[in-house]
């Protein structure tokens, strides 16, 4: 498998990011040594092994469905980038 | 001499006896930075007037109560992607260039209840992507041994700082071998806990399956005082392990006879430095010495675990950074046009180049129609690469090898080749996709570059990894040596 400029420029939209052309070569060039190279695990019979998220062995971890505070407004605006009436504010959404 | 090359239990007893204040601990700490610094260039923050005004704190208490914590007036300094309320966090990111945290990382309560003193915050790559401090957006931090030489990384700033004495201990942060790797390279002890013994709350996520805290000190007893102040459940971390911590400062007995070691053979063979080769092979021959016996074993899937750690680590880098997108912290972008543009330019400005690459590559392997090839695939490796560790501590109850298979390398020699960058992390990648704990002790020098021993234990059994690297530190030399500056 190998991929193209194309693919690269539908990755980076999923991811949200926003490539110059330079970028979109370089990426190219390095993502397609990076993924022939993880073509190594191929080699690999995986059939019948169970893949591991997590090495150890947990299951839903839950608290007590009880009330807390939570944090205080200032705070929470703290490091917003701009905030207005007690909202983080963003562009318009919709136009 | 630096008053950081003292033992922490003979600095506690001057503190305690009055030959010593915790002003002179913490003195001792800014006038270094304020000499070598410029050189090293470890540290990004420095909190100099709040490390003050605690020091006074601290020798009042010595005056007026017996309490002390397990790291009493300790200098510390802290990587940069570990949250300190109101000291600025930034990840060594453009995006987080102002980020100035409302809550203490879990790490940064218990370092506060041992009393120990934080000094500032360190370099790193960004986002702890990378293995030589070049990916810093800020500045590159420089090998103490050798300034045309890098520190190693991620948490080079925190392995640097300490090997330049510019603080007592450190924490890092290890994903892939990012406390283990530098440590080697700068000639520290830097110690990766088994995955769900320090909380990670706080710590700025990067592969939440991989990440740990842990402490890079200049001996290992220092190590098992860290160690033993961060570990413990923490109910702010739904993988934190609720495991009795054991005491690791008695675990170091000295005592080896009988153990026995397996010596993987895929860790000495291939891209390995015939130097590096001796220094692990005399390692070996020393703790023989000391009545250990060692075996080849093999870990046959270890060459498949650089692929398996770079897709399972992008995936959920990918997917933990989703989170940087100008909203409700970090740096927006300037004039945006609508709230999309807000999320692509501010990324797109924030980021460096590593950490696109990452997420390109973790959004990709994510994505429809590519999932089961490398996600799924990925993640059924990592279970073989376990099974492999699981098979030889069946027999033996530590291995050691190499943290890493060459010394330090040149400051730009690799920048432009991000799959060679990421071959120098073959021998600790494995252990971090296992979960197990591992060590890093000094055991040698090649051309003035200190040599890494990496002694990788079974889940939870810290006390026998620091047991043996106790051991065999205290029958050495190499941790005693310092680099001149």
């Amino acid at each position: 498998m190998s991929i193209s400029i194309k693919d690269v420029e539908h990755v980076a939209k999923l991811a949200r990011l926003e490539l110059k052309d330079e970028e979109k070569n370089q990426f190219t060039k390095q993502l397609n040594a990076i993924l022939q190279y993880a073509e190594k695990l191929n080699e690999l019979d995986t059939e019948n092994i169970e893949p591991t998220t997590h090495v150890l062995k947990l299951t839903n971890v839950m608290r007590e469905d009880e009330t807390r505070d939570s944090l205080p407004l200032e705070k929470v605006f703290h490091n917003a980038p701009e905030e207005d009436e007690g909202q983080i504010k963003v562009p318009a959404v919709l136009e | 001499m630096s008053l950081f090359h003292s033992r922490l239990k003979d600095i506690h007893n001057q503190l305690v006896n009055k030959q010593l204040k915790v002003s002179d601990l913490v003195n001792e700490s800014y006038e270094r930075i304020q000499k070598v610094d410029s050189k090293v260039k470890a540290f990004l923050t420095l909190d100099e007037e709040n490390a003050r005004t605690y020091a006074d704190k601290l020798d009042e208490l010595l005056d007026n109560s017996s309490e002390r914590g397990l790291l009493f007036g300790l200098p510390a300094g802290i990587k940069d992607n570990i949250v300190t309320e109101g000291l600025k966090t930034t990840c060594a990111s453009q995006f987080l260039t102002n980020f100035d945290p409302i809550y203490d990382a879990s790490v940064m309560k218990k370092l506060k209840s041992a009393q120990s003193i934080t000094i500032g915050k360190l370099n790193m790559d960004e986002f702890a992507m990378g293995g030589s401090n070049e990916n810093s957006s800020f500045q590159t931090t420089h090998n103490p041994w050798n300034t045309e030489y890098v520190p190693g990384g991620s948490s080079g700033g925190s392995a640097a700082a300490v090997a330049a004495d510019e603080v007592y201990f450190a924490l890092g942060s290890d994903t892939g071998g990012s406390i283990r790797q530098p440590a080697a390279y700068c000639g520290v002890v830097g110690l990766k806990p088994t995955y769900g013994l320090v909380s990670r709350f706080g710590l700025v996520a990067f592969a939440s399956s991989l990440d740990q805290i842990g402490p890079i000190t200049k001996n290992v007893e220092d190590n098992a005082y860290v160690l033993q102040s961060i570990a413990g459940y923490d109910v702010m971390d739904s993988t934190s392990a609720n495991v009795e911590i054991p005491d690791y400062i008695s675990a170091l007995s000295g005592d080896v006879k009988g153990l026995k070691i397996g010596v993987p053979k895929e860790y000495l063979c291939e891209g390995i430095d015939p130097k590096v080769k001796d220094s692990i092979m005399s390692a070996l021959k020393v703790l023989e010495g000391l009545g250990a016996e060692w075996e080849e074993v093999s870990l046959p899937h270890t060459e498949y675990a650089v692929a398996t750690y770079y897709l399972l680590a992008s995936s959920e880098a990918s997917s933990n950074l989703a989170r940087f997108d100008g909203v409700r912290y970090g740096v927006r972008t300037e004039n945006p046009d609508n709230l999309l543009d807000v999320y692509l330019k501010s990324r797109s400005e924030g980021f460096g180049d590593e950490v696109k690459r990452r997420i390109m590559l973790g959004t990709y392997s994510l994505s429809s129609g590519y999932y089961d090839a490398y996600y799924l695939k990925a993640q059924k490796v990592r279970t073989l690469i376990k099974q492999d560790f699981d098979k030889v501590f069946e027999k033996y109850d530590v291995v050691i090898g190499p943290t890493a298979p060459t010394t330090a390398f040149k400051l730009g020699s690799q920048i432009d080749d991000p799959l060679t960058m990421y071959l120098n992390d073959i021998c600790t990648i494995p252990v971090s996709l296992a979960g197990i704990p591992a060590i890093s002790v000094p055991c040698g020098f090649v051309d003035g570059l200190p040599v890494g021993l990496q002694i990788i234990g079974k889940a939870f059994d810290e006390s026998t990894v620091l047991r043996v690297a106790h051991a065999y530190e205290q029958s050495t030399e190499y941790h005693q040596n310092r680099p001149q500056l």
